[in-house]
Formats: C-alpha cells, sequence, structure tokens
C-alpha cells in the first residue's frame, strides 16, 4: 500500500464567469520513502493539488475524488481531521522563504508552535527540538537563531528554516512547492543537497513540485508532467529524462540548458521550446488541451480526451501520438 | 481620515542628528513636531489674515463699534494696530514663553480658556476612541474572518452608515430618543444644573470626582458623559472597523498566513498570532489619527448637547473671528494629531521586530 | 504580454461596479436624488419657502414630512433642499481635487527642494483640525454657501496632492516616462500627455471616495449657520431648526435622514471604485 494515493481528484474553482477546473481527474501515488517530482508550467494546477491534499484551497475552490493518506481516506475529512493532518503528518514548504515566514515571530514560535500544538510537548523540550533541528538543516550558532527573526537571514538560511518548520513534527510526507525557485542558483545547489541528504537520513516521502525538470533529475524517482489541471506523462526520472514520450515533456527537456547531452539521439531538435502560452484557468480547451501548441496534433486530439497508454509498469503517457515515429498510434516500446 | 506618517524625511535629516538608536530618533521626531506646530499657527494666522473679515466688529456690540475711541482701544489692547507680521512675530515671540495670547471673545487668557474646556472634550473623546477601538477591532475582525458571507456583508452595511452619517444629525436624533423619548440619558451638559463639579486636579470629572472619592458625582458625570461619547464614536467605530477589516484581509492574503495554516494550528492561533499582530501595526495609526479627529470632530456634538468643550469653544472662537482663540485650538488638536504621531511611531518600532533590527 | 493584458481586462470585468449589489443601490439612490433635485418644483407638494400651514404640524397625508417653525411644509424643503447640496459637494470635491492635484503634481515632477517645501506645507494641513479653519474662514469669509465651499475647499485639497505627488514618483520610475523623456518630448509635455491617464483614475476615485466626507462637512457647517442662510432650504440649516426645537422630531428627522442617504450612497459608489482599482492603487487609496 503506498502513503499515498490519489484518485480522480479534480479540483474547481469559482471565477467571475463561473465554476473553472484547475485539476482535472487526476490519479497519482506517493510511494514510502519515494520522492516524486510533479513538473509543469504555471498554471498547470500543481500547486492546487498540493492544497487540496493540506484541505487548504482558496475558499473558492472545492476538491472532489479521492485522496487515501496512509491508509485513510481524507478529502472527506472535517476542518479538525485535516488540522490534525497538517505539519503533524503532512507538512509543506512554500515558494518563497521571504514571504513564508512570518516577519514579526522569531525563529523558536515559528518552529516551535506547531510541535507543541500537536505533540502537547513542553516549551523546554519544543526548543531543544528546534535546536536539534536548526543543525539538521545546518543553521549556524541554532542557539542565536532560535531568539532572531527571520529577516536576519539570508533567503537560503531562510529556506533551510522553512524545511527544519516542516520536519519539526516529523511528517511522513513533505510536500515542497517549487523549494528552490526563488532563490539564486549557487543557493539552490545547496538547498537540492540538503533535500538529498534528508532523504538518506529520515524516511521521508517528498513531493517536488516545480516547473524545472532540472531541479527533478537529481531528486526525484519518478516524474509526473502536468499540463492545463491534468496529467500528460508519468515515468521514473531516468526513463522521462532520455526517452520522454509526450510532445510537451519533449518540449520541456528541450527547453532545459544544455538538454542536448541529455536528449541529442532523437528526431526532437525542432521541438527547441514550446510555442505560444499555456492556457488561462477557465480557458482550457477542449480535447487535449495541448493541442493548441503541438506539432504532433492529429484531429482526435482537438475534440476527444487522450487516454491513457501505459507504455510499461512505470512509464504512462496520455497522448495518442508518437513524436518520434511521426506516426498516429501505439508504438509501445521502443 | 487618513495614514499619513509625518516621518518621510529620516534621511534627510540624518546630517545633523545622525544615528539610527532609539533617542535620535525620537529627538528628530521631535524637532519635526516642533516645526509642525510653528507651521500649524503660521498657516492659521495667514489664512485668518488673508480673508476679509472684522474681528472688531465681529466682537463689539453695533453701538461700540460706531465709536471710533472704543474701536481705537479694543485694538490696542489686542495689538490689531499693529501690521500683521509683527503681529505674528509677537505672538510666536508670546507662544516660546507659553503664552498664547487673550481670546477676543472671552477676554481671558486663551491657556486658560483651554485648560477649562479642553478637559471636557477629551473626556468624551477617550471613552469615544475607547469604545472605537474594542468595537472597531472585534466587527472589522468578524467581518474580515467571514469575509463575503453573511456577517461581513451586515458589518459592512452597518460601518459603511456609520461613518455616513452627519454627527450633528446623530446627535440630535439619539438625544430625541434617549432623553425625550425614554428618558435614559439625563440631559445637557456634564453635570445637572447646579451640581458641584470635583475638585480640579485632571479636569476630567470622573476621574476627579474618583480621587475626591465623591461617588455620586462619578455616577453623574458617567451619565451625562455616555450619550455624546457613544454619538462622538459612532463615526471612528465606521473608520476602525472598515481599516480593520482591509489590513486583515491584506495580512490573510499573505505567504506567511498560508503557512501557518498548514502547520495545522487552530484557526484562532492563526489569527491571533499570525494575522492580528501584523494587522495591529496598521490598525495602531487608524486609532491616532482617529484620536485627534474626533478632537475635531466634537465640534458639531458639542454643540447639541451643550457641552462645554474645545469645539464649543472653537466654534465661538470662529464666529468671533477670535484669532487667538482659534489658533490655541488649533495647536491643541495639531499637538494631540502629532503627539499621536509620534506615540505610534514608537509603538511601530516596539512592536515590528523588521524595524528594529534594520534600523 | 498577450496573457497580462487579457488578465487585467477579465479581472476588471469581474470586479466591475456593477456587479456589487451596494453600488447598484448607491447609484441608484443618486439618480432619485438628481431626478427630484432637477424636477423639485414639479415633484414638491409645496412652495417650499410659502408659510402658508400652520406651525410644527406633525406628518400627515397633507404634510408627510409635517411643517417647521415658520409654517413650511418640510417634504418640500427637503426636496429643494437637493439642489443645494448635491451641487455644492460636488463643486466642492471637483475644486479641491483641482487644487490638490495641482500641488502634487507640481511637488512630484519638480522634486528636491520645491517637493519638500509643498509636502511640509501638506504636513501641516495634515495636522490641522479641518473643521476648525473652514469654521473660522467661512466665519470671515461671511456666512453663505459659496465661502463654506470655498472654506472647505482649503482644508481638502491635500489628499489629492499626496495622492498624485505619490503616483507621479512611482510614474517617474517607470520605462515610459524615461523613454518619453529620451525621445526629447518638453517636461510639462511629458507631465500631461503621458501621465494624465495614469493620474486621473485614482483621482477620480479618490474624488468619489470623497463626496460623502464634503456633503457632511458642508451640511456640517450650515449646521453651525457658517453655511446655507435662511430662508435657504439646505439639508444642515433645516436639522439646524430641529434642534432648535428638538421635541419636534421630524423637524431634524427627515432632512438628516436625506444627508444620510446622499452620503450613504456617494460611499456606496466610492468604495465600489476603489474595490475596481488593482489593489495596489487601491492600497494607496486607503493609507
Amino acid at each position: 500500500m503506498d502513503l499515498l494515493t490519489v484518485k480522480n481528484l479534480t479540483v474547481t474553482l469559482a471565477t467571475g464567469r463561473g465554476d473553472a477546473a484547475a485539476v482535472r481527474d487526476l490519479s497519482f501515488t506517493v510511494g514510502h520513502g519515494e520522492f516524486l517530482g510533479i513538473a509543469g508550467e504555471s498554471g498547470s494546477g500543481k500547486t492546487m493539488t498540493a492544497l487540496s491534499l493540506l484541505g487548504l484551497l482558496p475558499h473558492k475552490g472545492r476538491a472532489t475524488g479521492s485522496i487515501n493518506f496512509d491508509g485513510r481516506e481524507i478529502l472527506t475529512s472535517s476542518k479538525r481531521e485535516y488540522r490534525d493532518l497538517r505539519g503533524k503528518e503532512i507538512a509543506m514548504i512554500f515558494q518563497d522563504p521571504m514571504t513564508s515566514l512570518h516577519p514579526m515571530l522569531t525563529v523558536e514560535v515559528q518552529l516551535t508552535e506547531h510541535l507543541r500544538h500537536h505533540r502537547k510537548v513542553s516549551k523546554d523540550a519544543a526548543r531543544q527540538s528546534a535546536l536539534e533541528l536548526l543543525s539538521t538543516v545546518k543553521i549556524p550558532a541554532p542557539e542565536a537563531a532560535l531568539r532572531a527573526h527571520p529577516s536576519q537571514f539570508s533567503g537560503g538560511m531562510r529556506q533551510r528554516i522553512a524545511i527544519a518548520m516542516a520536519l519539526a513534527c516529523e511528517p511522513k510526507l513533505l510536500i515542497a512547492d517549487e523549494p528552490t525557485t526563488a532563490l539564486d542558483v549557487t543557493v539552490q545547489a545547496g538547498i537540492l543537497k540538503l533535500l538529498h541528504q534528508l532523504r538518506k537520513e529520515r524516511n521521508l516521502s517528498v513531493m517536488v513540485i516545480t516547473h524545472d525538470l532540472g531541479v527533478l533529475s537529481s531528486l526525484t524517482d519518478r516524474i509526473m508532467i502536468m499540463y492545463a489541471g491534468s496529467e500528460v506523462e508519468t515515468a521514473s526520472t531516468s526513463d522521462l529524462l532520455q526517452r520522454p514520450r509526450h510532445p510537451y515533456t519533449s518540449g520541456l527537456i528541450a527547453a532545459l540548458p544544455g538538454h542536448n547531452d541529455v536528449a541529442k539521439s532523437s528526431s526532437s531538435k525542432r521541438l527547441l521550446s514550446i510555442e505560444g502560452m499555456p492556457p488561462e484557468l477557465g480557458n482550457f480547451p477542449p480535447g487535449c488541451a495541448f493541442h493548441t501548441r503541438c506539432n504532433y496534433a492529429i484531429e482526435a486530439c482537438k475534440s476527444a480526451l487522450p487516454e491513457r497508454i501505459q507504455l510499461s509498469e512505470s512509464h504512462r503517457i496520455y497522448c495518442p501520438v508518437d513524436p518520434f515515429s511521426g506516426k498516429a498510434g501505439i508504438e509501445v516500446a521502443q | 481620515m487618513r495614514t499619513k506618517p509625518i516621518s518621510e524625511e529620516k534621511s534627510q535629516r540624518k546630517r545633523f542628528l545622525s544615528g539610527n538608536g532609539f533617542v535620535p530618533f525620537i529627538l528628530r521626531r521631535l524637532l519635526t513636531s516642533i516645526l509642525l506646530v510653528f507651521g500649524v499657527t503660521f498657516i492659521s494666522f495667514s489664512i485668518t489674515q488673508l480673508v476679509p473679515g472684522d474681528p472688531v466688529a465681529a466682537n463689539l456690540g453695533q453701538s461700540a463699534y460706531s465709536n471710533p475711541e472704543i474701536v481705537a482701544a479694543f485694538k490696542k489692547q489686542f495689538g490689531l494696530d499693529r501690521p500683521v507680521p509683527v503681529q505674528y512675530v509677537k505672538y510666536v515671540a508670546k507662544l516660546m514663553h507659553g503664552d498664547l495670547g487673550v481670546s477676543l471673545s472671552s477676554k481671558r487668557p486663551v491657556l486658560e480658556d483651554l485648560k477649562e474646556y479642553f478637559p471636557a472634550t477629551l473626556e468624551i473623546a477617550l471613552v469615544a476612541v475607547f469604545l472605537a477601538l474594542v468595537v472597531g477591532l472585534l466587527l472589522g475582525i468578524i467581518s474580515a474572518v467571514t469575509r463575503d458571507r453573511l456577517p461581513d456583508q451586515i458589518i459592512r452595511v452597518f460601518s459603511l452608515t456609520g461613518v455616513s452619517m452627519p454627527a450633528f444629525w446623530t446627535a440630535l436624533t439619539a438625544f430625541y430618543l434617549f432623553f425625550f423619548v425614554l428618558g435614559w440619558a439625563p440631559g445637557t451638559g456634564r453635570l445637572a444644573p447646579g451640581a458641584d463639579p470635583p475638585p480640579t486636579v485632571t479636569g476630567l470629572y470622573t476621574v476627579d470626582s474618583l480621587i475626591a472619592g465623591d461617588f455620586s458625582t462619578f455616577r453623574q458625570a458617567v451619565s451625562y458623559l455616555l450619550l455624546p461619547a457613544i454619538v462622538l464614536a459612532i463615526y471612528a467605530i465606521g473608520v476602525l472597523t472598515r481599516f480593520t477589516r482591509a489590513s486583515m484581509l491584506e495580512i490573510l492574503g499573505n505567504d506567511y498566513v498560508r503557512a501557518a495554516r498548514a502547520k495545522g494550528l487552530s484557526e484562532f492561533t492563526v489569527i491571533r498570532r499570525h494575522v492580528l499582530r501584523p494587522a495591529l501595526l496598521s490598525i495602531i495609526t487608524v486609532a491616532g489619527v482617529a484620536f485627534s479627529s474626533l478632537l475635531a470632530g466634537s465640534v458639531l456634538v458639542e454643540n447639541v448637547f451643550s457641552w462645554p468643550g474645545l469645539g464649543q469653544y472653537a466654534y465661538r472662537a470662529a464666529v468671533g473671528l477670535d484669532l487667538p482663540g482659534i489658533m490655541g485650538v488649533s495647536m491643541v488638536v495639531a499637538t494631540v494629531y502629532i503627539t499621536m504621531n509620534l506615540i505610534v511611531d514608537i509603538l511601530y518600532r516596539v512592536i515590528d521586530p523588521q524595524m528594529r533590527d534594520v534600523s | 504580454m498577450k496573457i497580462t493584458l487579457k488578465k487585467i481586462k477579465s479581472s476588471k470585468n469581474s470586479n466591475s461596479i456593477w456587479r456589487q449589489p451596494l453600488a447598484v443601490v448607491g447609484v441608484g439612490i443618486i439618480v432619485i436624488w438628481t431626478l427630484l433635485a432637477i424636477f423639485a418644483p414639479w415633484i414638491a407638494p409645496y412652495n417650499p419657502n410659502a408659510q402658508d400651514a400652520a406651525k410644527f404640524l406633525a406628518p400627515s397625508a397633507a404634510h408627510w414630512m409635517g411643517t417647521d417653525e415658520l409654517n413650511r411644509d418640510i417634504l418640500s424643503r427637503v426636496i429643494f433642499g437637493a439642489r443645494i447640496s448635491l451641487p455644492y459637494s460636488l463643486l466642492l470635491v471637483a475644486l479641491s481635487a483641482t487644487l490638490g492635484s495641482i500641488v502634487g503634481a507640481i511637488s512630484g515632477y519638480a522634486g528636491g527642494k520645491v517637493d519638500s517645501f509643498l509636502m511640509r506645507v501638506t504636513d501641516v494641513f495634515f495636522a490641522f483640525p479641518g473643521i476648525v479653519l473652514a469654521m473660522a474662514v467661512a466665519a470671515a469669509l461671511g456666512p453663505q454657501i459659496r465661502n463654506a465651499v470655498i472654506a472647505i475647499t482649503i482644508v481638502a485639497w491635500p489628499v489629492y496632492a499626496r495622492l498624485v505627488r505619490g503616483l507621479i514618483l512611482n510614474a517617474k520610475q517607470n520605462d515610459y516616462v524615461t523613454a518619453s523623456a529620451l525621445l526629447g518630448s518638453s517636461s510639462l509635455r511629458t507631465l500631461i500627455v503621458d501621465l494624465r491617464p495614469n493620474l486621473s483614475g485614482p483621482v477620480f476615485v479618490l474624488a468619489a471616495l470623497e463626496v460623502g466626507n464634503a456633503l457632511l462637512l458642508l451640511s456640517g457647517l450650515s449646521f453651525l449657520g457658517l453655511g446655507a442662510q435662511p430662508p435657504a432650504s439646505e439639508w444642515g440649516s433645516m436639522v439646524s431648526l430641529g434642534a432648535e426645537n428638538f421635541d419636534r422630531w421630524w423637524v431634524g428627522l427627515f432632512p438628516g435622514l436625506a444627508i444620510l442617504t446622499a452620503v450613504l450612497a456617494f460611499n456606496f459608489i466610492g468604495d465600489a471604485l476603489r474595490d475596481a482599482m488593482d489593489p495596489r492603487t487601491a492600497k494607496a487609496l486607503r493609507d
């Protein structure tokens, strides 16, 4: 049994022009100790997916389907049950540490408040584990750091503090929403290294959400690619990066700097970048949402939702076209 | 009512009062405040001089005004025979020694007048601002937390109504209802006619009667005070409710609030610890400004309740073209405004660690 | 680029003031008052200054709002009152917005010493008890509604000066001003042509928010006897007749309700307009 099993998750947001689906019929799993990457452009629904796991959708949002976490159905949880889950069993790291830490509360308060709330530990015990957490995430002088406010730290240090905050109650699942996007490139490497290390030291399942496939390449076991609220391709990291099958995936990989050593074998050189813009929420094209930007789209793509095609046990795509043969139809396994 | 920080020029003043510590900061602010008070005297002096209007005619009766000797004596007595710039310099020179001049309408030193009238207004204004803070904060928080749902919509209409009611009419309607119809309010003035005010210590009858241990006067002072204070508070309640709601909503949209919720804290804790604290920063500013605007707003309310306060005095001074009186009132209100701003700035430094750390 | 443009458009649509019920109510009330003001002679049942009825008649079928001390029909006076309060408060707002915008534009554009001097002056005006100064000016000029408008304008302009100065300082850092400066257009031209569209929106919204306050101040001065003079049927001075005879509740109640509904309507509209602006401008307006 996987730690997290999401089935047919659909998230709708009420907008000025009626309901719009931000996430459409999404199914995926995260195993115990597994690192899953979810990648897609902004507006692909990846953040809404994460927020629905925590029951933190904006108040105009609604989720349907099924989310099974650690053997329990949680999508139907009450507010209270969700609160007991959040921070304790599922924790989240947000994109921008400059805004996700409270500017007016000390690091100690922010590191210990949920620990004391969930585990009912004493102030001193909470402080002790806060100190340990700070050394785990390699904050120098943890004693002094506890008394400080976030404004006294650099962006990278703040993200380390945010990670420490997320780890405080030893959650089973950690959701990291663009954990490195807001940081300098040099600092990014440090944060990725830290996540690697945590992976080795703790039995932690992690869901990393990003628009940057480069971040995921060294970190995750599997990657799911999303477009306009739907899954388009899922595969093991190496499979996905070396043998992408969906035109959108190839496009993302082609857009990576230095992608040539990854995907030079194929005829994907034409896919240097993806033309156009991702569709706006509430304005997703019919059929395969990607067809408006796809060089391989056939007539069927414009009207019918693409079927799931299982290429191998771990590799599946939602696309009837094989860009590498240029032919429509299913050409399983290369 | 707007928040207007008067401390934009920090960088400019650095040259002669440099340093970012607490004391130089206070000194800098005090210096600007004093300049500001002088600015207030200068502008009220200039404007009332620029517009036509004859204070002599306004303060002397018809027959006295037609007698040139009396007019000349009046002018000499109040220094009105000198050129305007000289009048102003004289005024400022006296001001340095704490002399605010002599009122044309009451013929008494303005300082004496202010000592008598200001506490009366201060008393209702303090009660009003306290009411406004309690009710306004509470309603604003409820409104923000229940955003777009029924309680929010009701509170929004109510608070907007509060800032739309003409204070003089509210005063009149409330007086009719609670005095004439229901008989709950005791009447106009600060105490029952003929009742002796408590021995003056602060000038606030409630405080003074408690000091004197005179509880029946205290109860009476409170009963006379309540209705004007509530009427005065209505506008401020509207302003504070609206402002609290707006700043709460702004804070609620922040990432750090979502992060706090992601920790599984109770909604109460999230609001109290993560939202209210930063929201209070801006609310304090508005409360400070609201207080000084209450002093000015009391003009209309005092008129209806015959409340012998600053507003009534200001009205008489204005109608009598009593320049020393007008300038005295202006200076009191401006000083309160500036002091409030100063206190707010200091509170900012105390509450917001970022300002402390950065500076 | 295409995307961002679209977004702005769509968010404007969804926040359009017509979607806000309170704004619609506000517009409705103002329309009614405007019609009453325009067609007052045909709508009002009596001549507002005719002293034909009896003294202090309570509201009845013949006199819906009763009569006042001078035997005049209050309903007719309230209807005619719209002819004074509405146009004068709009005039007052237009004057102070113009004056304040000019000061703010000079301040923001000139910068340097001119700017700091003008801003110190606005600081002083902010510290001022507006109504005290307005009372003094109105008293000095002589009690007349026109003078009350002048008096309030003198104390009401600084909010606009602050707003316009801030907007200009923001715009100065923007690329398009730099670009047109590079193209060699004169400074005045830059100011007028390039910035006006960016300024007029926020200034208009602030003005809309201030109409209600203007009406309150104006009728307040009239209430104190420093604005419209008898026999003019001005709402504020009608309330003061009620204050003199507070046991005749109808004398003050109805003119006050007229003020309340008009101010409330303007505030409904102003609020909705502010909410329809983009959040940053809205915040600048709130502060």
